[in-house]
């Protein structure tokens, strides 16, 4: 029986479209590795003409994209971007830029404060959260062991 | 060369990404979350530093480096100061993206209109 709410999600499975893995997985290869290969010539044009490290480069190449993103989302560019993409757009630093922003400006109807402002992170906190918290744990575990030996 | 590995290992990150969200139904919070704790976690023995090494910016720009940077940041301070190093060092490489993110973030918001 179809309605056999027993199989429910077995019989429901043939009418639900078909995700073409291959395809997605490469789109979002291309873009990701796109966004990179653009955040690699902007780290070699720091490190060339500002004269950061290789280590230090990374923090003008971070913000630099950044700015892009916001921008971009601003313009809506970026959401179809993501349509396209992906993972290719959400993994990338500037998908992190772009739930910032788009967060922000779904609310901004409600204000200045209570619209933008308190919802910049609604999305974006919980990598912060996460961030912060498994590398407090993880700091404070390897400190101990590097003191323990 | 550097270039072509910035370009192989960032896209093999993002399609790791998408079979993720496309097999296991993830979504794209949790895919994010999961690879900020992975950068983390890598970091404490020392293997995304040698990725960075080899990729650039291949390993720089995604979100998985901000794991790695924040504990690099609260182990070169802890190194100095201790336990109470790690809080005052754990966003001492991070500061450029998230001050950069929340003012041109809020800056776009605050000039553009939203759309769809």
């Amino acid at each position: 029986m179809l309605n056999d709410p027993k199989n429910y999600s077995e019989n429901v499975k043939a009418f639900q479209p078909r995700i073409p893995y291959v395809k997605n997985s490469l789109k979002a290869f291309l873009v990701g590795g796109l966004i990179c290969l653009f955040g690699q010539f902007l780290e070699t044009f720091y490190i060339h003409f500002f004269h950061f490290t290789k280590q230090s480069a990374g923090n003008p190449t971070v913000a630099t994209l950044i700015l892009i993103a916001t921008l971009m989302t601003g313009f809506g560019i970026y959401d179809k971007l993501a349509r396209f993409a992906g993972a290719g757009s959400i993994v990338p630093v500037t998908g992190f830029a772009n739930t910032i922003t788009s967060a922000a400006l779904e609310h901004k109807s409600e204000g200045i404060v209570l619209g933008i402002a308190t919802n910049l992170f609604s999305l974006a906190g919980a990598v912060i959260v996460f961030g912060v918290v498994s590398a407090a744990v993880l700091g404070i575990i390897r400190l101990f062991i590097e003191k323990a030996f | 060369m550097i270039f072509l590995y910035a370009f192989l290992v960032g896209g093999a990150i993002c399609l790791i990404g998408q079979l993720l969200l496309d097999i296991f139904k993830w979504t794209p919070a949790h895919l994010v979350v999961i690879f900020v704790v992975l950068g983390a976690v890598l970091d404490v023995f020392g293997l995304y530093d040698r990725l960075i090494d080899f990729a650039g910016a291949g390993a720089s720009v995604p979100i998985t480096s901000f794991g790695h940077s924040l504990l690099h940041g609260a182990m070169s301070e802890g190194h100095q100061h201790g336990y109470l190093g790690i809080a005052i060092g754990i966003f001492k490489l991070t500061s450029a993206g998230i001050t950069s993110a929340i003012l041109f973030g809020f800056l776009v918001a605050l000039l553009f209109k939203p759309k769809g």
